[in-house]
C-alpha cells in the first residue's frame, strides 16, 4: 500500500551525518589537517583559490576537506563563503613586472634579461609512478642562486613592444570602473574586462577544452607563448583619507601573455595581437588556456570570422562557471514528477489517439 | 524567534546582507512595473547549489520580514527533500514561522506547482526558475532574445506551436507553457504543468519569480491578465486526469502518479500534500484511503 513519501527531515539529518561518517573514513588512518593540504597539495587549494575567487589558502584548503578532495565542491563553498564578504577597497593594479620571480619561461627567445628561470614544474620530469613516495623519506633542500637586488626581469611582451612589434595594451580610461560580474549581472555584448574576470573563474577543464580546440582550427589564433611567470606580486591599496598606499602583503600570480598572429591595416603597420591569461597561485595550465580563448574571444575586435566555439562570447561566457554549470546539471536529480506526469498525460493520450486513429482506419486497410 | 543555528551565525537576517536585499528590491519593484519582463539582478552564490532555488530563494530573503509566515514547496509537497532544506535554511537565518498551511502562509516558495487553493491578495508566491526566458530553446542568444522581447516579435514562438499541432495533432508543451502577461510580454510561467497556467490569471497574490543562475527576475502583479498562448482553433487545455485522487477523492487536482507495485500497479493522489491532508481532514475519503481525524500542525 501507499506510503506516503514523509520524513524528508530526519533523511537529510541522517544523510548529513553518514556524510561526516565517510569524510573522516577510516578512524585508524589520520586525520588530514588543512594545513598538511595546504602544503602538500598546494595545487588543488590554488585551483579552488583561483575558481574560487577567493585569495585565502586556509580557507580552500578546508574547503577541500570539506568537500571530500572533490575540487567544484570546494569551489563552491568557498564562493559561497566570498559573496557574504563586504568590500572595503579595491586595490591598485597589480605590477606583475615587479614579480618575485620563482618560475619564468619564455618560448619566443632562447635567452632574455632575468633568465630563463625553470622554478618547480612537473614539464620535465618522466611520468613514472614514484613507489618511493608511497613511504615517508627526506626530502634534499632545494639548492639555491644568489639573486642580486638589481636583477630585472622584464615582461617579454613589453620587449617586443619597445620594438613597436605588438599591439599596445589599450589605454584605460581612469573614469570609467572596471566591471564586476559578482556585482553586476552579465550583458552582452561584454568589454574584455568582464570577459577576462569571466575567464579568470572558469573552470579549468572548460577552459583547457576551448582553448585546445582553437589550436586544433575552431578559432585558429597562431599563439607563442611569449612568457610566462610565476611568483610573488605585492598588493597595494590607496587610503585617500590618509594619503598613503598601504601594502596588504603579497599573493601568488601565473601570467601568462600568448603573442599571436600579427594585425595591420591601411593606416596601422602590422603587428602581433595579444591574449591574457592570469591565476592565483601556481596554475599554469588555467592561466595559458585563459590567454588563447582571451583572444579568441577577441575576434570581432580584430575582424576575423567567428567559427569556433571559442570565438562565441555568450557560449563561453554563460557556461564557463563551474558553480553554475554543476548546480544546473545535478539538479536534475531533483524531484520533477510533477513535469513528468503532465508528459505522461499526453503521451498517453496522443497514444489512445493514435490506437483510434489505426481503429478506425482499419477497414480501409483491409481492402 | 527560535535560535539561530550555530552555522549561521554572523549571518544577517535572512542570511543575505541588507545592501543585497536593497539591490534584490529595487529589480522587483521593476519587474512589479513592467510586469512578465525579465529583469537582470546581480544574483549571489547562495549556500545551496544553482538549480536548487537560488532565485527563489534570494527573492525571498529580500522580501521576509519577521513576522512573515513561510511556506515551501517542491512539486506541491512540504514534505520533500529540497522543500524541507528550503525551510530549514529560513528557520535557521530568519527565525521566521513556518506553516505547512497554504492559507496561513504570508510567502509561499515554490518549485513546479501554484497550490491549488486560491491564492489571496496578502499573500506572495516566489518561483523557483530554472531557465527564465520563454524564448530560449528557439533562440540560444540572449542579445537575440532581448532583441524579439523589446520588438513584440513573438512569431518564432507562434511558429514552434503551430509545428507541433502539425507533428503531433497538440502542442507539445504540458510545462512551462507560455503565457502572453499584460498584453505585452511573453512569459516563461517555470516548470509548472500547464494544469495550473489558469491560476496565475487575476490571481490575488504577487507572483515573482526567481532565476538565480541566470540572473533574472520577474513578476506579475496582482490581478494581471495572464493568457496562455493558444490558436483560435486549437484552443488551450488545462492537463484533466480522469480519475480522482485515491486518497481524498478530489477531482479537480493535479495528481502525482505513484508506481504500487511492479505489475503495472498504480494510484493517482493529489500533488498538493496540504491540500490533500485538508480535503481529508473535512472527510473525505478516496477510494485506498482511510479516515483521518482533523489534526492540528504538529510541523510547528
Amino acid at each position: 500500500m501507499y506510503v506516503a513519501v514523509k520524513g524528508g527531515e530526519r533523511a537529510i539529518a541522517n544523510a548529513h551525518r553518514l556524510l561526516d561518517h565517510e569524510r573522516r573514513g577510516d578512524r585508524a588512518v589520520p586525520e588530514l589537517s588543512p594545513t598538511q593540504i595546504d602544503e602538500q597539495l598546494a595545487l588543488a587549494v590554488d585551483r579552488v583559490m583561483s575558481e574560487g575567487s577567493l585569495y585565502d589558502r586556509g580557507l580552500a584548503a578546508l574547503a577541500i576537506k570539506q568537500a571530500r578532495g572533490d575540487l567544484i565542491e570546494a569551489i563552491f563553498l568557498v564562493r559561497a563563503y566570498r559573496t557574504t564578504l563586504p568590500r572595503f577597497g579595491y586595490s591598485n593594479p597589480v605590477d606583475t613586472g615587479r614579480m618575485a620571480i620563482r618560475r619564468r619561461i619564455s618560448a619566443t627567445y632562447k635567452d632574455l634579461p632575468g633568465g630563463q628561470v625553470l622554478g618547480p614544474t612537473f614539464d620535465y620530469t618522466h611520468r613514472l609512478i614514484d613507489f618511493a613516495l608511497a613511504a615517508e623519506r627526506e626530502v634534499a633542500e632545494p639548492l639555491t642562486a644568489p639573486v642580486g637586488p638589481d636583477t630585472e626581469t622584464p615582461r617579454v611582451t613589453d620587449m617586443i613592444a619597445n620594438d613597436d612589434l605588438i599591439e599596445r595594451n589599450l589605454k584605460t580610461d581612469e573614469t570609467k570602473p572596471v566591471g564586476d560580474l559578482t556585482r553586476d549581472p552579465l550583458a552582452f555584448p561584454a568589454d574584455r574586462d568582464l570577459r577576462l574576470q569571466n575567464l579568470a573563474r572558469g573552470d579549468e577543464g572548460f577552459l583547457l577544452a576551448l582553448g585546445y580546440s582553437t589550436q586544433r582550427g575552431y578559432g585558429r589564433n597562431h599563439p607563442f607563448v611569449g612568457e610566462i611567470r610565476m611568483g610573488e606580486v605585492e598588493i597595494e591599496l590607496e587610503i585617500p583619507e590618509l594619503g598613503l598606499t598601504a601594502s596588504l602583503g603579497a599573493v601568488t600570480l601565473t601570467e601568462c601573455q600568448m603573442v599571436n598572429q600579427f594585425k595591420g591595416s591601411l593606416t596601422e603597420p602590422a603587428r602581433f595581437t595579444r591574449g591574457y591569461g592570469l591565476s592565483f597561485g601556481h596554475c599554469e595550465r588555467r592561466a595559458m588556456s585563459m590567454a588563447l580563448v582571451d583572444r579568441a574571444l577577441r575576434a570581432k575586435e580584430f575582424g576575423e570570422e567567428r567559427k569556433g566555439p571559442a570565438q562565441d562570447e555568450e557560449f563561453v561566457l554563460s557556461h564557463s562557471d563551474n558553480v553554475q554549470s554543476t548546480g544546473f546539471v545535478e539538479h536534475l536529480k531533483l524531484p520533477h514528477y510533477v513535469d513528468f506526469q503532465a508528459e505522461l498525460a499526453l503521451l498517453r493520450q496522443m497514444r489512445s489517439e493514435f490506437e483510434a486513429r489505426q481503429a478506425s482506419s482499419h477497414p480501409e486497410a483491409a481492402e | 524567534m527560535s535560535a539561530t543555528a550555530e552555522n549561521y551565525r554572523g549571518y544577517n537576517f535572512a542570511y543575505l546582507d541588507e545592501q543585497t536585499k536593497r539591490m534584490i528590491r529595487r529589480a522587483i519593484l521593476k519587474a512589479i512595473a513592467i510586469p512578465g519582463y525579465q529583469v537582470p539582478f546581480a544574483s549571489r552564490e547562495m549556500p545551496m547549489p544553482y538549480g536548487w532555488g537560488t532565485g527563489g530563494v534570494q527573492v525571498t530573503a529580500a522580501i521576509l520580514g519577521p513576522d512573515d509566515i513561510l511556506k515551501v514547496i517542491d512539486q506541491g509537497a512540504d514534505d520533500t527533500t529540497n522543500a524541507v532544506s528550503i525551510r530549514q535554511f529560513f528557520e535557521k537565518t530568519a527565525g521566521v514561522q513556518t506553516t505547512t498551511e497554504t492559507g496561513k502562509a504570508t510567502i509561499i516558495q515554490t518549485r513546479h506547482r501554484i497550490p491549488e487553493a486560491t491564492l489571496q491578495d496578502h499573500q506572495v508566491l516566489v518561483y523557483q526558475v530554472p531557465i527564465p526566458e520563454p524564448l530560449r530553446f528557439l533562440e540560444p542568444r540572449e542579445t537575440e532574445t532581448r532583441t524579439m522581447h523589446a520588438l513584440a516579435e513573438y512569431g518564432l514562438m507562434h511558429v514552434k506551436l503551430y509545428e507541433d499541432i502539425a507533428q503531433h495533432g497538440h502542442i507539445a508543451k504540458t510545462y512551462d507553457y507560455p503565457v502572453l502577461v499584460a498584453e505585452r510580454y511573453v512569459m516563461a510561467p517555470s516548470p509548472i504543468p500547464k494544469f495550473d497556467n489558469p491560476k496565475m490569471h487575476q490571481s490575488g497574490a504577487l507572483q515573482l519569480f526567481g532565476a538565480g543562475r541566470e540572473k533574472r527576475i520577474y513578476a506579475i502583479p496582482p490581478h494581471t491578465e495572464v493568457v496562455s498562448l493558444d490558436f483560435e482553433d486549437h484552443p488551450f487545455e488545462p492537463t484533466k486526469f480522469t480519475e480522482p485522487c485515491a486518497l481524498c477523492g478530489a477531482l479537480d487536482s493535479y495528481l502525482d502518479e505513484v508506481i504500487t507495485d511492479d505489475k503495472g500497479g498504480r494510484m493517482f493522489v493529489c500533488s498538493d500534500t496540504h491540500h490533500c491532508e485538508s480535503r481529508r481532514a473535512e472527510g473525505h475519503v478516496g477510494a485506498l484511503g482511510t479516515p483521518i481525524t482533523p489534526v492540528t500542525e504538529a510541523a510547528e
